[in-house]
């Protein structure tokens, strides 16, 4: 049973006057514990996908179902706490709340759940030894650098164990160097811990990461490569 | 309270010009809500400790005042023979017939034309037990058959002549002044008192204003109150003092307190608006952070309350920034004519904690309501939209 | 000024804030006008009065009476040209919770003193006729709905019991300083109600000249200072302004309130310019790329601060002087001739003009001296 199931997608939106289609009748599965890449040119849907699969936005006609949960259809009063145990989301910028340090803002995921302060304080300490960043717990955002920063989103997405890790071009605002650890620490989730994850990446390189990859242009699904194990 | 609410405290710090602004400007809508409020306040609270609970004012019938009442000598007597006075430990029954004038008298350092009626009471010896709160902090009592008077001490504050010893000149006469008195902050603070049988000949002639006098019962009022006035002798009203000099004060203080609320309606309107601005721009700054917050699962009406918090809390501090602008206004002394009994009286400014207690409600309300509309938009806000 | 377009754009970019600072600076003036409107009123109440009236009150106090066998002693005066008196009733219409003035007058002579109080000549002829006869006030036709012909029952206060008059004149100020809810009824249906030889509350004389104003006055003081009521003369004008001071401090109150306000709106407004200011960095500098100079740019942002300063004070202000008028509010009788004067609407625009320098200048100089470079490296 595949993890993500995409049926007869349908998404548009309103750009002003005109009517944008981005997918139209898009279908395609992605099985667990794989690591799969979404590639293609600017304007060919592959955030909106990844948008979609985490429930933050609807398709126009058509099903999305994770983990068994028909995601298209829940309602933001359900969808929140559903995405709070299942998905752990890094965007390509921006993720970090700038008032909090490192440490609290990898806790925020677990003020979802009941565990109780030393439990999380334990999670929190993990998380951050994973990335290698436990001696910068009490720093400020600013206070890290930009490769620093993506390490600590990846850490609070995966703190709460969630079914999904979804990252929105995690390295399109990284040097070669810190790219290469946040790939190299993907890489170790999804061989190590057996983690589901799916990246959009314009970046060949980090494609090179994943084993499977997507290619979408103008919404359609035109290449598939890599085994799907 | 899932979104931590450390997270706002820092937020607000980062801001801290916007947000000083803010709570300023919500600070001088509360400053000024106590402000006003104290004024009507001590207005009140001075013409309220006028009147005890245990004493009856009789007035002639119809008479709304001390000023327009009339009770000659024999009713007088007929009072002070009823039971329901109480005796005193000398024997004699606890009861005070007055004299009530107004005279005009220029206060201290303004021009001739800024006159003020000035309440002169006649009195007996009983009047300084009976009327409440008395307590003669200068001098001595008047002296029987002299031209002698005593005067309240926010009296002498404001008028000219009135140190124990000095003359005051009113009624064609010259008085002298030998003591002064204090009365727990009372109207009788603003008057001058003198002896009954003085003040006749020169004002009204043989007739008092008004009887004083303590209930033997103090819970028997109303018995005592149907007595005398059924009595075919008496054609008086009997009041209960407390309650008629409140009702002295409901005039005025019902304007001042329509006009607190008034001025400090629109002032509110101008400061929720301000708040209002400060937080659309708090939220559209943090649209990536609510989009972190939304996507990690944080319900949208966790983001909505901690928004609001964050506003409130604003507020709040404007509100202790009110509460340190009004508080020393607190025992200021000024003074008006209550129109009700057409004389002056002079009260201090009186903040209470009940009205700092509102203050800051009235400045979490404020926050509240600025925060409302802003916080929604927050929490409404799709995540892809706060992205970019 | 070509580049209006663009302040109007930038305004119209963040309708809501334009429109809650607009509103702000609206409300703040309105407050402020009506706020220092209650001190000019009150101040103009204290300049009421005809030159050539004298109004003689009891000297011990406006309280006491003075009696009518004054009457023909003022009368023969040097300089007085004609005597009136009045009476202050001071009774309770109803619940009593609108207060107007009730005085018994000698009917002819007041009226004849008082050319003010307008009454149509039929309506006048029936007051003289008529004992129990009334005029009242034009306003207390609209507060009360009485009409001509209507009983009208006063509770007495210092003159127990009902009394029962028949309205059968309503009069119209012809100046501000007459009040339009008073209720006049005859002195000698006063006395003969109360069985007992009539006094005056006060006399009013008519003089030939004001210039004679203290002259008179003094010689009348001295005719009576040694009889049972000695009086104390003085102007109309003085006598009405004894009752502004009533009051009390009621200008420091008012203007502490006033500052107050403004200041808040001052902080309002500064805050909301400045939050435009930081969002429009980016803006400033491409404009500055393009070729626009810094002084442009300068006036681009004082023009947009005047523009809601000057709005919210047209509203603000306008609003209050319209208001006033269109109501005919005059606080229940208290503040007759409640009026906007040009003077406050000044400063009211004053006011306005320094918010706008205030809450303009700084984001104005910024964006003047904003360089290019730096702006555009920011992460916006």
């Amino acid at each position: 049973m595949p993890l993500v199931e995409i049926r007869e997608v349908n998404k548009s939106f309103q750009r002003g006057s005109e009517k944008i289609e981005v997918f139209t009748g898009l279908t395609l599965d992605v099985d667990e514990g794989s690591f799969t890449a979404l590639m293609g040119p600017s304007g060919s849907g592959k955030s909106t996908l990844l948008n979609l699969v985490a429930g933050l936005d609807r398709p126009t006609q058509g099903t999305v179902r994770v983990a068994g949960a028909e995601v298209s259809s829940m309602t933001p009063g359900q969808l929140a706490p559903w995405r709070a145990r299942h998905i752990g989301f890094v965007f390509q910028q921006l993720n970090l709340l700038p008032v909090l340090t490192a440490y609290q803002n990898v806790e925020l995921p677990l003020l979802l759940t009941r565990l109780s302060r030393k439990e999380r304080d334990e999670r929190i300490r993990i998380a951050l030894a994973l990335v290698g960043l436990e001696d910068r717990m009490l720093h400020y955002p600013r206070q890290l650098s930009g490769g620093q920063e993506q390490r600590v989103s990846i850490a609070r997405a995966v703190v709460a164990d969630p079914t999904l890790v979804l990252l929105d071009e995690p390295t399109g605002q990284l040097d070669a160097r810190s790219s290469e650890d946040v790939l190299q620490l993907l890489r170790r989730l999804n061989e190590e811990f057996k983690k589901t994850i799916i990246i959009v990446t314009h970046d060949v390189h980090a494609a090179e990461s994943a084993r499977t990859v997507l290619h979408l242009d103008k919404g359609r699904l035109i290449e598939r490569q890599g085994a799907a194990v | 309270m899932k979104i931590p609410l450390i997270y706002n405290a820092r937020s607000v710090l980062q801001r801290p010009v916007s947000t000083a602004l803010t709570a300023l400007g919500i600070g001088l809508v509360v400053a000024v809500f106590i402000g006003m409020l104290a004024l009507a306040n001590g207005f009140r609270a001075a013409l309220r400790r006028t009147g005890s609970d245990q004493n009856a004012l009789v007035l002639r019938r119809g008479a709304d005042s001390e000023l327009s009442s009339g009770i000659d000598r024999a009713t007088a007597s007929i009072l002070a023979a009823s039971p329901h006075v109480a005796t005193g430990p000398d024997g004699r029954p606890m009861v005070s017939p007055e004299v009530y004038v107004l005279i005009p008298l220029s206060r201290r350092g303004a021009d001739t034309t800024s006159v003020a009626n000035v309440v002169v009471r006649g009195i007996g010896e009983a009047a300084w037990k009976v009327r409440s709160n008395l307590q003669i902090v200068a001098g001595a009592p008047p002296k029987s058959g002299r031209a002698e008077v005593c005067v309240g001490t926010k009296m002498a504050l404001r008028f000219p002549g009135t140190d124990v010893g000095q003359m005051l000149r009113f009624g064609g006469r010259d008085w002298t002044v030998v003591c002064q008195f204090t009365a727990g902050g009372s109207a009788f603070e603003s008057e001058i008192w003198g002896e009954n049988e003085q003040f006749m000949p020169v004002f009204r002639g043989e007739v008092f204003q008004s009887v004083s006098f303590r209930l033997r019962d103090p819970a028997a009022f109303e018995e005592a109150k149907r007595a005398l006035e059924s009595d075919q002798r008496l054609t008086v009203d009997v009041h209960r003092e407390s309650q008629f000099y409140a009702e002295q004060s409901q005039v005025l203080g019902r304007i001042l307190e329509i006009l607190a609320f008034l001025i400090t309606s629109i002032m509110a309107v101008v400061a929720v608006f301000g708040a209002v601005n400060t937080m659309y721009a708090a939220v559209a700054a943090r649209g990536p952070e609510i989009a972190v917050l939304l996507t990690l699962g944080f319900h949208p009406r966790s983001v909505l309350l901690s928004f609001l918090i964050e506003s409130a809390l604003i507020a709040l501090v404007g509100g202790v920034i009110g509460i340190l602008l009004a508080l020393p206004i607190n025992g200021i002394v000024t003074s008006t004519t209550n129109w009700a009994s057409f004389s002056e009286i002079a009260f201090s400014f009186r903040v209470t904690p009940g009205l700092l207690m509102a203050g800051l409600a009235f400045a979490a309300v404020m926050g509240t309501l600025g925060g409302f509309f802003p916080a929604w938009r927050a929490a409404r806000m799709p995540v892809v939209q706060a992205l970019r | 000024m070509k580049f209006l377009h663009l302040v109007l754009a930038n305004l119209g970019r963040h309708k809501r804030r334009t429109f809650l600072t607009t509103a702000s600076v609206a409300l703040a003036l309105f407050l402020f006008a009506s706020l220092r409107t209650v001190v000019t009123t009150l101040a103009a109440t204290a300049q009421f009065g005809s030159a050539r009236r004298l109004v003689s009150d009891n000297a011990t106090g406006i309280v006491f009476p003075l009696p009518l066998s004054y009457a023909n002693k003022l009368r023969a005066v040097p300089g007085v040209q004609a005597v009136s008196w009045a009476n202050w009733f001071g009774g309770r219409y109803g619940d009593n919770k609108r207060f107007f003035a009730q005085f018994a007058v000698d009917p002819e002579s007041y009226l004849e003193m008082y050319p003010e109080i307008s009454v149509p000549e039929d309506q006048k002829q029936a007051f003289f006729r008529e004992k129990s006869s009334a005029l009242i006030g034009r306003r207390l036709v609209d507060v009360f709905g009485w009409h001509l012909g209507q009983d009208v029952t006063i509770q007495g206060t210092i003159f127990p019991g009902d009394w029962t008059f028949t309205v059968r004149g309503i009069y119209t100020p012809t100046d501000a300083s007459i009040n339009d809810d008073m209720l006049l009824f005859r002195h000698d249906y006063f006395e003969e109600r109360l069985g007992r030889p009539g006094v005056a509350g006060w006399y009013v004389v008519r003089i030939d000249n004001p210039e004679h104003a203290a002259g008179i006055a003094k010689t009348i003081d001295d005719q009576f200072r040694n009889s049972s009521a000695a009086t104390k003369t003085g102007t109309e004008q003085a006598f009405n302004a004894s009752f502004a001071t009533m009051w009390g401090n009621v200008s420091l109150l008012m203007g502490t309130i006033g500052f107050a306000v403004v200041f808040a709106i001052l902080l309002v407004t500064a805050n909301a310019m400045m939050m435009s200011a930081r969002e429009r960095t980016r803006e400033v500098a491409i404009l500055k790329t393009i070729g626009f100079t810094d002084r442009t740019l300068f006036g681009m942002v004082m023009l947009e601060a005047a523009g809601i300063a000057l709005t919210g004070a047209a509203i603000g202000l306008g609003g209050a002087k319209l208001l006033y008028q269109a109501t005919n509010f005059n606080a229940a009788g208290f503040l007759p001739g409640f009026d906007v004067t040009a003077e406050t609407l000044v400063l009211g625009a004053a006011i306005a003009l320094l918010l706008m320098l205030a809450s303009g200048l700084v984001p104005a100089v910024r964006a003047a001296r904003l360089p290019v470079v730096q702006a555009l490296r920011r992460v916006e």
